[in-house]
C-alpha cells in the first residue's frame, strides 16, 4: 500500500496570529507537489507545522500519515515516522561534527524504536554510505568533519540538507527553497540530486520561487497558497504559468485571500 | 574518510551508577572525628615523620584556626569537627594490584584503573581515603631517574628534593584551606622529571573517597626539570551519602627552563562533597604550564588553577570546563600572573548550568610591573540550559605595566530552541539533542584531551545531562 500524507483543514498560529487558515492537501508516495505563493502566504509555515516546530501552534485540523494523526508527535517522532524537511536557513550547531550528527540521525530514523544509548549503526556501513552520497553531491570528504552548518556558505548549507535527505530516506520530504541562494550550476546539481534521491520514490513537497528545481522534478500537482489557504491546485502547467506571469491573476481571482496575504506581509515587515 | 569519523561515545544504561557504590572495608587505623593538635600529631606519628614536617603541620594548624572562612565564592556549611581527617585503609602500599586488599582492588577494577594502566599509562597512583594504596611506574622511566611516588614516601626517600619545593609555591598561609591541607595532608603524588626527559604517556593518579564524613587532603608536588616534559592526569569519585565530605588538596608545580607540564583533572566527586582545592604552578624561562581542569561533580567546587610566569618567555594556558546541575555550585576559574617580560597567558573557560545548577567563572589576570610585552587573553563562555539555572562571571584584571596586550571576552548563551528543533527534526530525542549541543559547546576543549580522556569527558557530560550522576 502506498504511503499517504493528508492535511485536513489545518489552522496554524504563531502566538495569537493565525497564519494558516484551513489548508487541505493530500500527497501519495512517489508524487511531486510544488507549493507556490507570494511572500507571507504561509509556505514555510505549512512545512514547519508538518515537521512539528514548537512555535507553530496547530489550533484546528489534522495531519494524517497513513491515516494516523501526527499532530501530537514530537519532531523526532515525526522524523522517525518518515517526515523530513530541508530547511531554508538551517541553524548552526558549533562543535558538533556532521558525521556524528548524521550517524545519530540515520540510526534513529532507521530504527524508530531505538532507545537512547542503544547501538548506533556500524561505523563501517555508515561511512560507506555517507561517502557515496557525498561523492554524488560533489562534497569534499572533509565536510563530514566540519561542524553542523557552522560557517557554511549558502550552497554548502543546501547541499548538507540534501545529504541528509539522501541519508534519511524519508517517506515524505518538504524542501523549503532548497534552490535559493545558489548559482546556476549549484541549482542544477541540487535539482538532479533531488531527482535521483527522491523523485518517483518519496512524496516531495517542493517550495520554490524558481523553475529550475521543478525542471528536473516536474510536479504532478502545483498548489498555490495565498493568505494561508490553498486557493488553486493544478498540474505542471500552473507552475509554469506562475513562473512566467507571477501572481497577478491569482490575486485578482482571489481578492479576499490576497487581502489577508497583504496584511500579514505588512505585519511581518513591521516586525522586522 | 578513513579516520575522520568520530566514534560516538554512547552510554550504556548499566553504567549510569558506575561511581555510586560503597566498598565495605576495615580500616587499619581511623583517627577520631575533628581537628586539633592531637590529631595533627597523631597523623605525624603514624607517618613517622621528621620534625620539620611535624612543625610545618602544627604551624599550619594555627594559621587554619586563625583565618576566617572566605566571604566570597560559595556557601560552605561545614562543621570542621564532624569530619574524619585521617583514615589508613591498609598496612602497605601495593606494587602490584595483587598486593592490594581484594575489596579495594575491586573498587579500582570497577573504576577501570588497572585496565587503563595496561593500555595507555606510564604510571599510576591510586589513593583510597587518606593513603595511596597502589603505585606503579614503567621501568624505563625509573631507570631514567623519573620519580613518581606518593608524597609520604617522598618525605622519607627524597627529603632534600622535596623540602626544597614543598610549601614554596603555595605557602600554608595562602588561604584557609591551603592551611588546613598543610596541617593534615596525606597521600598525593610526588613527581620529579630529570632534565631533558620527556614522558610520552600520561602519569595518572586516581582519588577515591569511600567513607561518609571523610576528609581527603592529598598533597601533590610536581617538579619538571629543565627541558623535561610530563602529562599528569587525575580523576576522582566517591559514593553518594546524605551528609557532606570534604576534599581539600594542595597541588604545587614547578616548571623549569624550557620544560613543559600539562596537568589534567577530571573531577567527578559525588554531589555531597565540598571540593576546595588550591593549585598553582611556577613557570620559569620559556617553560610552559597547562592546566586542563574539568569540574563535573561535587556539591561546591572552589578551584582556580594558577600559573605564575616567573621568567621571560614563560607560558601559561588554562582550559576550564565546569558543569553544574541540581544542587551544585561550580565556582571555578583560573589565575594568570605575569611576573616577567615576554610572557604569554591564555584562559579559556566553558561553563554549563542545568536543572538549577550554578556555574561561576572567577578569574584573575594580573600583569606585574616590569612584565613588559606580555600577552594575556581570557575567553569565557557560558551555556545555560534552563531558566532555573544560573551563570556568573567575575573577571578580575590588574595591570601594572603599560606595554602589554590584554584581551577579555565573555559570552552567555542559552540552548537555542531552533538548535533543538533542528536536531529533533532529524530524529534525535530532546535529551540526545541537548547532549549533542552541550558536547559541541565544550568540544574545543575536549579535543585538547588525549583520546581516552576525551571519551571519559563526553561520557561524564552525558551522565550529567541525564541527571544521574551520584
Amino acid at each position: 500500500m502506498s504511503d499517504v500524507l493528508k492535511i485536513v483543514d489545518l489552522h496554524v498560529s504563531i502566538g495569537d496570529k493565525e497564519i494558516l487558515r484551513g489548508v487541505n492537501l493530500s500527497m501519495t508516495e512517489g508524487e511531486t507537489h510544488a507549493l507556490m505563493g507570494p511572500n507571507g502566504s504561509g509556505k514555510s509555515t505549512l512545512g514547519l507545522a508538518i515537521m512539528g516546530h514548537p512555535n507553530y501552534n496547530c489550533t484546528q485540523g489534522e495531519i494524517l500519515l497513513n491515516g494516523e494523526n501526527i499532530l501530537e508527535l514530537e519532531p523526532n517522532e515525526r522524523a522517525r515516522a518518515g517526515i523530513f524537511m530541508a530547511f531554508q536557513r538551517p541553524v548552526a550547531i558549533p562543535g558538533v561534527k556532521m558525521a556524528d550528527f548524521l550517524r545519530h540521525a540515520t540510526t534513529n530514523v532507521r530504527n524508530p524504536e531505538r532507545k537512547e544509548g542503544e547501538d548506533l549503526i556500524p561505523m563501517r556501513e555508515f561511512r560507506k554510505e555517507i561517502k557515496a552520497n557525498m561523492e554524488q553531491l560533489q562534497m569534499d570528504s572533509e565536510f563530514a568533519r566540519r561542524y553542523v552548518n557552522d560557517g557554511f556558505s549558502g550552497g554548502e548549507m543546501k547541499r548538507a540538507e540534501i545529504l541528509q535527505l539522501a541519508m534519511l530516506q524519508p517517506k515524505f520530504a518538504i524542501l523549503d527553497e532548497t534552490d535559493s541562494g545558489l548559482d546556476a550550476d549549484a541549482v542544477r546539481l541540487a535539482s538532479q540530486s533531488i531527482n535521483e534521491i527522491g523523485h518517483n520514490k518519496m512524496g516531495l513537497l517542493i517550495i520554490t520561487h524558481h523553475d529550475k528545481l521543478l525542471e528536473h522534478n516536474p510536479p504532478n500537482f502545483t498548489h498555490v497558497i495565498l493568505g494561508g489557504r490553498i486557493v488553486e491546485t493544478g498540474g505542471k502547467e500552473l507552475a509554469e504559468e506562475l513562473h512566467a506571469h507571477g501572481y497577478d491573476r491569482i490575486r485578482k481571482q482571489y481578492p479576499e485571500a490576497a487581502k489577508v496575504n497583504d496584511e500579514s506581509e505588512a505585519e511581518a515587515e513591521a516586525v522586522v | 574518510m578513513s579516520t575522520e569519523l568520530t566514534e560516538s561515545q554512547e552510554l550504556k544504561s548499566t553504567e549510569i551508577n558506575k561511581y555510586d557504590f560503597k566498598t565495605e572495608t576495615t580500616a587499619v587505623f581511623k583517627a577520631r572525628k575533628g581537628i586539633d593538635a592531637e590529631i595533627v600529631n597523631q597523623i605525624s606519628d603514624i607517618k613517622n615523620e621528621p620534625d620539620w614536617m611535624r612543625k610545618f603541620r602544627l604551624e599550619a594548624l594555627e594559621i587554619f584556626e586563625s583565618k576566617p572562612m572566605p566571604k566570597w565564592g560559595g556557601d560552605i556549611d561545614l562543621d570542621f569537627q564532624d569530619i574524619f581527617y585521617y583514615l589508613k585503609p591498609t598496612t602497605d602500599q601495593g606494587k602490584s594490584w595483587d598486593d592490594v586488599p581484594e575489596e579495594i582492588k575491586d573498587t579500582f577494577e570497577k573504576l577501570g584503573i588497572p585496565e587503563a594502566e595496561r593500555k595507555y599509562l606510564a604510571g599510576v597512583k591510586a589513593q583510597f581515603e587518606s593513603e595511596v594504596i597502589y603505585g606503579s611506574l614503567k621501568k624505563d622511566l625509573s631507570d631514567q631517574g623519573v620519580i613518581f611516588t606518593d608524597t609520604d614516601t617522598a618525605v622519607r626517600e627524597h627529603p632534600e628534593l622535596l623540602r626544597e619545593y614543598f610549601g614554596k609555591v603555595i605557602p600554608s598561609a595562602d588561604n584557609k584551606f591551603a592551611a588546613l591541607n598543610s596541617a593534615v595532608w596525606s597521600g598525593g603524588s610526588f613527581i620529579y622529571v630529570p632534565p631533558g626527559v620527556s614522558i610520552e604517556f600520561p602519569l595518572q593518579a586516581y582519588f577515591r573517597i569511600n567513607e561518609e564524613n571523610m576528609g581527603q587532603f592529598e598533597r601533590t608536588l610536581i617538579i619538571v626539570d629543565e627541558g623535561a616534559q610530563v602529562h599528569y592526569v587525575e580523576g576522582c569519585t566517591a559514593p553518594m551519602y546524605t551528609s557532606e565530605s570534604l576534599h581539600s588538596a594542595v597541588v604545587e608545580v614547578v616548571v623549569k627552563k624550557n620544560a613543559r607540564c600539562r596537568y589534567t583533572t577530571i573531577q567527578n566527586w559525588a554531589n555531597n562533597i565540598y571540593n576546595l582545592v588550591t593549585k598553582r604552578a611556577f613557570a620559569y624561562q620559556d617553560g610552559t604550564m597547562e592546566w586542563v581542569d574539568g569540574n563535573l561533580g561535587s556539591k561546591l567546587t572552589m578551584k582556580y588553577p594558577a600559573v605564575y610566569m616567573m621568567e621571560p618567555g614563560a607560558r601559561g594556558e588554562i582550559l576550564s570546563i565546569a558543569f553544574s546541575s541540581k544542587g551544585q555550585h561550580q565556582d571555578a576559574g583560573a589565575k594568570l600572573v605575569h611576573c616577567a617580560p615576554d610572557t604569554t597567558g591564555t584562559i579559556i573557560s566553558k561553563s554549563i548550568s542545568k536543572n538549577g545548577g550554578r556555574s561561576s567563572y572567577r578569574g584573575l589576570a594580573k600583569v606585574e610591573k616590569g612584565a613588559v610585552n606580555s600577552k594575556c587573553s581570557v575567553v569565557c563562555d557560558a551555556l545555560i540550559l534552563d531558566d532555573a539555572s544560573r551563570s556568573d562571571t567575575y573577571p578580575y584584571i590588574e595591570i601594572n605595566e603599560q606595554d602589554v596586550s590584554m584581551g577579555h571576552e565573555a559570552s552567555v548563551s542559552r540552548i537555542g530552541e531552533e538548535q533543538l528543533f533542528y536536531l529533533m527534526s532529524r530524529g534525535l530525542s530532546e535529551a540526545e539533542a541537548s547532549t549533542m549541543i552541550v558536547n559541541g559547546f565544550i568540544e574545543p576543549l575536549v579535543k585538547e584531551l588525549p583520546m581516552e580522556y576525551a571519551v571519559e569527558m563526553n561520557r561524564l557530560i552525558q551522565l550529567q545531562m541525564e541527571g544521574s550522576v551520584g
